[in-house]
């Protein structure tokens, strides 16, 4: 992928993403604008000319081998260019976090302050090897066995190989470092080297060594992340940068099949914005067991607010904290109830409609909260259930078979239907947090039509799925289609919705720029 | 309990024979990774003429990992909490999680290397109390009034040398 960062000037940056033909399956906006006039105002103009969805980004799948080879790659190259060997290399790469622009020039500029800090210090070319010194005590155990074996890296610091080993060991093992381990001295920054490593570990740390090394590559990389599935060693390389995730969302999917969000390496959440996501879960943690609570049982002192419950006894209420009185019932002052204690019959007095007046108002934020939490949680149950049919899908693929006699390709429909139900749950689910953030306007209109079609989509099709085996057969087509259609309702989504956080046209009630 | 390895018995030996002066530091005779530590507030110092307690214990893997050291001694300083653990980078060995995968990137925030010993961390504890740096604080209120008002800061330090660590 080209650079970002030159098309970033306002709506010109959606050209990088969508070069490429006509697509035919969302063709239902769009057709009529002219795509070559640059100076359109709605940015959908340029969108519709895809081969690519505004929701989508450009990424690609590492395999570990990959990865490996891209660092082998890359280190032969700055080697050539350095002439440096490659372990030399290796280090100063990492020591750089394979920042390397940064390391030619800082290298070209003042080579030995690059190799000093790197740990490579003057270079001597012999290999390692452990020695016997006469009279030596190790620093580290203070054994002073004659004919003790010891090592020392270039810097000369020099420790029995029994300490140094359980050094590198505890470093490697327990401490997960490898690129940076430096020399056992204390303040002495000489990095212990690939040939070092190789001559005092245990094998079977090796292997360990070496797979960090090639983490610390991804770590460092700001366009390379781990695929975060359980045992997942593969890795993304995706363009898109930090400043920009709140305007991307920057969906990938692993070879593993994990989709994700690049930004924040949480499953996906499109077409929320990863800030919302973030404030969103923060939310629910604190907030809904607590607020559904609240919500049922409890209200609140017209004057100071404070959330009171009733847990037996009148109606005359006195507030702990302002000590204000009022009725329960009606919530207004009490001392206008007059003579009518304990039977508060009242209704259209000023004090009761204020009292009630400001308790809708901030009950009205709680209720809509709910609101969303509640669509929110269902489809994250309903995609929980959906699963668990998913797992119950095999059987009646090979039910169908033997029932209808029809082959394993033909019953296929199965699986996908229950494939695109979890991604359209998924996808549904975070609708909903988007739009507890969004602030009202006429494309909100459209959006929730978008997200009501897509929900009827998906409800329709989850319904089929609990039809008998024996039934199935006959409804292929119908459930084909309405597969097909749920995925077309989601496209639309989020293709609508990913145009428009890229052009800023949505408006949050909350800060979306992450970081914040 | 496995024999006590070498170091430990050198270090323990070194110590007893040159000890440093203004600290000293004496294993407890049923565990000898145990030890009470006993430190002088460096001269202009707000923790001039007191004499500060500590506790000092070698783990398993000592020396590849730091020892343990906390004050007992209730104590007047930014880099130090209620609870006496203190906040120097030397006792600290290198924060990873290896097992994670997630990118986040880890600073480096230890410094512990196996050559140092008992006696330079227990002389970089006292140069600690020389130099109190409120930019890196443990306690956050000690700090923050060190960096308002460093005067009543120091003298509220002074008070409690006096009060607590009574020679």
């Amino acid at each position: 992928m080209d650079s970002d960062d030159e098309f970033m000037s306002g709506l010109s940056s959606q050209d990088e993403y969508f070069g490429g033909v006509e697509e035919s399956d969302d063709g239902s906006l769009g057709d009529e604008f002219d795509e070559d006039n640059p100076d359109v105002g709605f940015s959908q103009d340029k969108d519709m000319k895809p081969g690519k969805k505004a929701y989508e980004v450009d990424f690609k799948v590492f395999s570990p081998e990959d990865i490996q080879s891209h660092q082998d790659k890359q280190i032969d190259e700055v080697s050539a260019i350095l002439g440096q060997p490659s372990e030399a290399t290796a280090i100063l790469l990492r020591h750089l976090r394979w920042n390397k622009e940064r390391l030619i020039e800082a290298y070209m500029e003042r080579p030995d302050s690059v190799l000093e800090t790197a740990g490579l210090g003057p270079e001597s070319a012999q290999a390692p090897t452990t020695k016997v010194v006469k009279g030596f005590t190790c620093e580290i155990c203070y054994d002073d066995t004659p004919r003790l074996e010891t090592y020392a890296l270039k810097c000369g610091h020099r420790y029995c190989v029994d300490c140094y080993r359980q050094y590198l060991a505890q470093k490697i093992k327990d401490e997960g470092e490898a690129a940076r381990v430096q020399c056992p001295t204390n303040g002495c920054h000489r990095i212990v080297d690939a040939k070092s490593l190789d001559l005092l570990v245990a094998t079977e740390l090796k292997s360990r060594y070496q797979v960090l090394l090639t983490r610390t590559y991804v770590d460092d990389k700001e366009n390379l992340k781990w695929c975060p599935a359980p045992n997942c060693e593969y890795a993304i390389e995706c363009g898109v940068k930090k400043k920009e995730l709140g305007r991307i969302v920057p969906t990938v999917a692993c070879a593993c099949k994990h989709r994700f969000c690049f930004g924040c390496t949480l499953s996906d959440h499109q077409p929320a914005p990863c800030s919302l996501v973030k404030q969103w879960l923060k939310k629910c943690e604190d907030d809904s067991e607590t607020a559904n609570w609240i919500s049922a049982n409890t209200k609140e002192c017209p004057k100071c607010s404070s959330t009171i419950e009733k847990n037996g006894g009148c109606n005359h209420m006195t507030c702990r904290k302002c000590k204000h009185e009022f009725c329960w019932m009606c919530m207004g002052l009490w001392s206008e109830h007059g003579t009518s204690w304990y039977n508060c019959n009242r209704f259209e007095e000023r004090s009761g409609l204020d009292g009630r007046d400001a308790q809708a108002k901030s009950r009205q934020s709680l209720e809509r909260y709910l609101h969303y939490y509640n669509r929110y949680a269902n489809h994250e149950q309903s995609a929980k259930l959906d699963k668990d049919l998913y797992n119950k899908t095999e059987r009646k693929m090979t039910g169908l078979q033997s029932t209808s006699g029809m082959s394993w390709i033909e019953v296929q429909f199965l699986d996908t239907a229950s494939q695109a139900l979890q991604t359209c749950r998924q996808t549904l689910k975070w609708t909903y947090a988007f739009a507890y953030y969004l602030q009202r306007n006429n494309m909100t209109e459209i959006f929730e039509d978008n997200q009501k079609d897509l929900e009827m989509a998906v409800e329709n099709l989850s319904e089929m799925f609990e039809k008998p085996t024996a039934e199935l057969a006959a409804l292929k087509v119908d459930m084909m289609d309405k597969t097909s259609y749920c995925n077309k309702r989601r496209v639309i989504l989020l293709d609508d919705t990913a145009q428009n956080l890229k052009t800023g046209e949505w408006k949050f009630n909350v800060d979306v720029t992450m970081g914040a | 309990m496995a024999a006590l390895p070498k170091r430990i018995v050198k270090e323990t030996e070194r110590l007893m024979a040159e000890p440093v002066p203004g600290i000293s530091a004496v294993p407890h005779e049923d565990n000898l990774r145990y030890f009470d530590v006993m430190i002088h507030g460096p001269s202009q110092s707000p923790y001039e003429s007191g004499v500060f307690k500590l506790e000092l214990f070698l783990p398993d893997d000592y020396p590849m990992t730091p020892p343990k050291i906390r004050f007992l001694t209730k104590i007047y300083h930014p880099n130090i909490d209620k609870l006496g653990r203190i906040c120097l980078d030397v006792l600290k060995s290198t924060f990873h999680t290896p097992f994670l995968q997630t990118p986040t990137r880890l600073t480096r925030a230890g410094n512990w290397s196996p050559a140092l010993q008992i006696r330079t961390i227990l002389l970089s504890i006292q140069a600690l109390l020389g130099a109190p740096n409120p930019d890196d604080p443990l306690a956050n209120d000690v700090a923050q009034r060190w960096k308002e008002d460093e005067q009543a800061a120091i003298q509220t330090a002074r008070e409690w040398t006096r009060q607590y660590a009574k020679a």
